[in-house]
């Protein structure tokens, strides 16, 4: 389970980020910022012919001592960041993507919302409950 | 393994090892891999029994693959004498450790042929060998025609041996390889077996990766080490999962020695004997595995997988011993972690040259940057980085560390440069840790901007560099990471005693609300305790935004437009977000005095709302970055016919979009603005003094009194040497203090004012600056033609700028014989006096063109004219009026319009003569009225007939009024015509005086 989910706009400010609270909140913000370069040289790597049918899961961004970030890119160049602590072995690749995926579904019900303002941090109470279910239970 | 004539053997060996890699084999291998073409390499040994492998024998590198036979007998009976024996022996030998891979090779020279004279033919020798030993096998008996010589056809057969030899070599490898692996994988099944050690194993599966290196197939061997790599760490991860195997036990012994790995090795024996004695720790077995899969790495020419190998096993193994609940001394791994980057980059760095490392700096970064993590670590564990330095609990903890790391390898002794070194000389004192750290914190952040990585990269406490991460975190709107640089630029400001950057920081963070309560009073405090120093020289000049936000701005008078002396009320609403309240000495609204005609303003004013109050929007640079375009149309008229000429869609704030995205100054970090919170001087001011700012909304209120029209600059709020600067206000706000001169205006009350009857005039006085005292009057000159007719009821209502009705007073009016005079009551400037007064327009007596002409011309009045319009006779009355704030007289013009228009006409009827006179009404109706007379003269009739006509009349509504009748004058002429010389002569003459008493009806 994951320790900090984030969703960064096209312009790379964050519209959505959310992390365990035992654990400083700065050093995920930091995190997922720095994460955001791997993702641009992801993309960038990406030829441009390949880019209709691009795989939107970009994988293990950067392992650090204690966690494995990884990335996911939409088509609109919405980019979601999973956080997951280095200890937790038992998350197999493909958990991340659905992990993923479900992220990426409700974030498009949010987009969807008439009422939501693209751009806006991310304040629907649906995502965030998704999140919830995704994230590491705070003892 | 040779055996066999050594002398004849030792002759051949040099070339024989040399040429037998000179061809490659195709290598057909088990379980569908694709075959490969190898090049057979041999060690040859002499044949002696003992080292024939006995039974479990698990060494696949000295496995003898092949047994060769040498004699160069060509005597039969030296063959039946001692050679078939030795060869018995050997084939005995041989079954006897069930070996099956044989060759006998069978020289013969034509010297010793030559030599001896009871010669067998040549053959017979190899068929009797072959008879005697391989039955079925013909192959495997060979012979070589004098190696040794240059003759083709001993070059042919040489060349068949080797092919043999290569065929025979590799068949027998293969067998023993596959018997081997399959050995290997029965053992591996076994692993859940009690006794199964890991070790063991190692050593098994690393026999065949030494097999695949030495036939140069680096990749099969990197394979082996893989799996055993992949192996290792299940059984870890199992262990977390509660799954324990026994043999993990031995490695997790508490870490004793970290001193990094040693890949300058191609085999670490050190290590590697460690492992088999099953003594081996963790971080051992780690170190050896990893070096080994580096060498082959590197023979495989994928340096950058190394680099990535290297940073995922020492995150690994750390993750490793925590979940294996290794103790290890607090700061070890970091040692260790420590020396392992640097090792791997030294070892990189010697295989790669320098365009090649440059080129691949994000394959190395992340072991720089991983490096200079762990000796800050290091520092801090150690006291390093503490001001005081280290105490001598620190000191203990760095001895020990030191203990661990043991002695500096052989290989490394040497280099001045090593990882060793290094650490060692890192931890020996504070000014040498810092010139390390600083060193790899460089070199590290140098790369990061080499890949363009650099503003994310947060470790380094260089301020400029804090400064271009403090912009991308601005820019992107990423709070917290916000927060935590400019705490880190405050401290950095700080210490490089820039003070009004430090001051601006500080104002920034105590209106932070990442930070707590008592952070924001901290550096809130600083900004009051600077200011309360008593430097005169030392003012500083910081942004507002960061103290307070302005919100709203109010007028009072909601127009924004007053006159002189009338209050304007500015209010501000700030809001404070300081989080303490705030004493200010002063705020103060620059505001500039703009050079316009009052009410040009009015479309400027457009952000100003009815009510009066102009909206500040928040300026956070999330919103600014997405703000709206302003749209605005614009319609072009052709200036000739007002014909429309072009339409189009303007952007009223693209100068504002654009300069976000052109440059990353942005106005929103004071830092780059700095320059430009420069005060205007000479500027006027609004001022408030003594304001405390509470924490939330505040409001302000200016008043402004001077006349003008002003646009609003600048706000300043002063605190001691500080001074809060807001250097622009936008949306533009402007108010006007107008100066206005008193004006009389006289107006009729109705539409048309007509002479001959009385008529109410409506005088208006705007007193503008000038206020009415008591005695103040009007003076009217009179005129004959327009008398003024006061009544007593006549009163004057004094009415505020605003319309409304302050009071009513009766007036009092003198006549005199040349002016009326109309005493005014007392007002205030800036109000309106109104009142009504009746006068009364003579019509004049002689309203024909040309008396009128005449009277233009003449003296009798130049303040009245008549003027004929549209068939209606209008008098111009001009009166003249001196009031009592002026020495000159005013001049108003009325206009009245004569009610009638008369017309008289000589009719003739035979020799009778009569005169009709048309009476109209212009007023109503249109209405005529005609009479009729006939002149009859008892006389000679005169020359001349002078006529008056005159009407008495009286308005509708009024009936008994008593008003100067209506006259007019005309002049009968006598005309005499001839006609034809006759004396007929047709006198037409009217001397008739007219008293005509009818009563015209007027309206």
């Amino acid at each position: 389970m994951a320790v900090c989910i984030a969703v960064i706009a096209k312009e790379n400010c964050p519209l959505y980020i959310r992390s365990v609270p035992t654990q400083g909140e700065l050093k995920f913000h930091y995190t997922v910022h720095t994460s955001l370069d791997v993702v641009e040289e992801k993309i960038s790597g990406v030829g441009k012919a390949l880019a209709d049918q691009r795989e939107l899961y970009l994988g293990l961004l950067y392992p650090t001592e204690d966690y494995k970030v990884y990335g996911y890119v939409t088509n609109s160049k919405v980019k979601f960041v999973i956080v997951v602590d280095s200890s937790n072995t038992s998350l197999r690749d493909n958990e991340i993507r659905s992990m993923f995926r479900k992220l990426h579904n409700s974030f498009t019900d949010v987009m969807c919302n008439p009422f939501y303002n693209p751009g806006d941090p991310i304040q629907s109470k649906a995502f965030d409950s998704i999140v919830s279910t995704m994230m590491v239970q705070a003892c | 393994m040779s055996a066999g004539d050594q002398n004849l053997f030792t002759a051949l060996y040099g070339s024989l090892t040399q040429q037998l890699p000179r061809e490659p084999m195709e290598w057909r291998r088990s379980y569908g891999r694709a075959p490969k073409m190898i090049y057979l390499e041999a060690n040859f040994v002499q044949f002696k029994e003992e080292l024939l492998p006995k039974e479990g024998n698990k060494a696949l590198l000295t496995f003898p693959f092949l047994h060769v036979y040498w004699t160069d007998c060509c005597d039969s009976e030296v063959y039946k004498a001692s050679v078939k024996e030795d060869m018995q022996r050997w084939q005995a030998a041989l079954r006897l450790h069930g070996s099956v891979d044989w060759l006998i090779a069978v020289v013969e020279s034509d010297n010793k042929k030559k030599n001896k004279t009871n010669l067998l033919p040549r053959t017979s020798i190899v068929d009797k060998i072959r008879s005697d030993f391989c039955n079925k096998q013909s192959d495997r008996c060979v012979s070589l025609c004098d190696p040794l010589k240059e003759s083709s056809r001993s070059q042919e057969s040489w060349s068949s041996f080797l092919t043999k030899l290569r065929t025979l070599l590799l068949m027998s490898f293969t067998r023993n390889l596959g018997r081997f692996e399959d050995e290997m994988r029965t053992l591996r099944e076994k692993r859940t077996e009690p006794g199964w050690s890991f070790c063991d194993y190692f050593m098994v599966q690393e026999e065949l990766a030494f097999v695949f290196e030495m036939l140069q197939q680096f990749e099969d061997a990197l394979v082996q080490y893989d799996e055993l790599d992949a192996l290792f760490t299940q059984y870890v991860l199992n262990f977390g999962a509660g799954d324990g195997a026994n043999w993990l036990g031995s490695f997790c012994q508490p870490v004793r020695s970290w001193n990094g790995l040693l890949l300058r090795r191609p085999i670490d024996m050190e290590k590697r004997d460690l492992i088999q004695r099953g003594e081996a720790s963790l971080l051992d077995l780690r170190s050896y595995l990893f070096s080994r899969q580096c060498t082959l790495l590197i023979f495989l020419q994928r340096p950058w997988e190394v680099t990535a190998r290297a940073l995922e096993l020492l995150h690994n193994c750390v993750q490793e011993l925590r979940l294996l609940e290794v103790s290890v001394v607090s700061g070890a791994l970091d040692c260790w972690v420590f020396l392992s980057c640097l090792e791997v980059l030294h070892r990189i760095e010697g295989c790669c040259d320098r365009s090649q490392l440059e080129a691949n700096t994000s394959h190395t970064v992340g072991l720089w940057t991983y490096a200079t993590e762990k000796l800050r670590c290091l520092g801090d564990l150690c006291g390093l980085v503490s001001e005081n330095g280290p105490n001598s609990e620190d000191l203990n903890k760095t001895v020990d560390l030191l203990a661990g790391l043991g002695a500096e390898r052989p290989e490394t002794v040497n280099s001045p440069q090593s990882p060793y070194k290094k650490l060692k000389e890192a931890l020996s004192s504070v000014e040498a840790f810092e010139k390390h750290y600083l060193e790899l914190s460089h070199a590290a952040m140098e790369m990061y901007k080499a890949i363009g990585r650099l503003p994310r990269f947060n470790i380094t406490e260089t301020r400029n560099f804090l400064l271009d991460s403090l912009k991308s975190y601005v820019s992107e709107s990423w709070s917290l990471p916000l927060t935590h640089t400019r705490k880190q630029i405050a401290e950095c400001q700080k210490q490089l005693q820039k003070m009004d950057e430090y001051l601006q920081t500080s104002a920034l963070l105590a209106s932070d609300t990442n930070l707590s309560d008592d952070e924001r009073r901290h550096f809130c405090q600083e900004i009051l305790t600077f200011a309360s120093q008593t430097a005169e020289d030392a003012r500083v000049a910081l942004s507002m935004s960061s103290f307070t936000r302005l919100q709203e701005l109010r007028f009072r008078p909601s127009s924004a437009l007053v006159h002189v002396s009338a209050a304007l009320q500015l209010e501000l609403r700030l809001c404070s977000l300081m989080p303490v309240p705030v004493t200010l000495e002063q705020i103060s609204a620059s505001i500039h005095f703009t050079q316009e005609q009052p009410g040009s303003t009015a479309q400027k004013r457009a952000a100003q709302n009815p009510d009066g109050t102009v909206t500040f929007p928040a300026a956070s640079p999330a919103s600014a970055s997405a703000s709206a375009l302003e749209l605005c149309e614009i319609l072009e008229h052709s200036p000739s016919d007002n014909v429309l000429s072009s339409a189009g869609v303007a952007c009223r704030n693209m100068h504002l979009l654009m300069r976000q995205n052109d440059s990353a100054t942005s106005l929103d970090t004071p830092n780059t603005a700095l320059t430009a919170l420069t005060l205007e001087d000479g500027a006027q001011m609004l001022r408030a003094s003594d304001v405390t700012l509470l924490p939330g909304n505040n409001s302000i209120v200016f008043t402004s009194q001077k006349p003008g029209v002003y646009t609003l600059r600048q706000l300043c709020a002063t605190l001691g040497q500080v001074q809060f600067i807001l250097p622009h206000l936008y949306p533009v706000v402007q108010y006007e203090v107008y100066s206005q001169e008193p004006q009389l205006s006289i107006q009729p009350l109705t539409e048309h004012l007509l002479a001959g009857l009385p008529q109410q005039v409506k005088f208006t006085i705007l007193t503008g600056h000038y206020s009415v005292k008591k005695g103040d009057a009007l003076q009217l000159s009179n005129t004959d033609s327009m008398p003024v007719l006061h009544s007593s009821t006549c009163s004057a209502r004094i009415l505020s700028s605003s319309a409304e009705l302050l009071a009513e007073s009766a007036l009092s009016i003198q006549s005199s014989e040349k002016v009326t005079s109309i005493s005014l009551p007392v007002t205030p400037p800036y109000h309106t006096l109104e009142f009504l007064l009746e006068v009364l327009c003579h019509i004049p007596s002689c309203p024909a063109r040309m008396e009128s002409e005449r009277l233009t011309n003449g003296q009798i009045s130049r303040r009245s004219r008549t003027r004929f319009n549209s068939g209606m006779t209008l008098i111009d009355q001009k009166v003249s009026v001196d009031c009592p704030w002026s020495i000159y007289s005013t001049l108003v013009s009325l206009t009245f319009h004569v009610p009638f228009k008369v017309k008289h006409s000589l009719l003739s009827a035979g020799r009778r003569k009569f005169i009709q006179v048309c009476l109209q009404n212009l007023v109503f109706r249109q209405q005529c009225v005609f009479s009729v007379w006939e002149l009859r003269w008892s006389s000679v009739s005169p020359v001349s007939l002078h006529c008056v006509f005159s009407a008495a009349f009286a308005p509708a509504d009024a009936p008994d009024a008593a008003l100067k009748p209506y006259t007019y004058d005309f002049t009968l002429e006598r005309v005499s015509v001839s006609a034809d010389g006759s004396d007929l002569s047709r006198v037409c003459v009217a001397a008739f005086h007219l008293s005509l008493c009818d009563i015209y009806c007027l309206r």
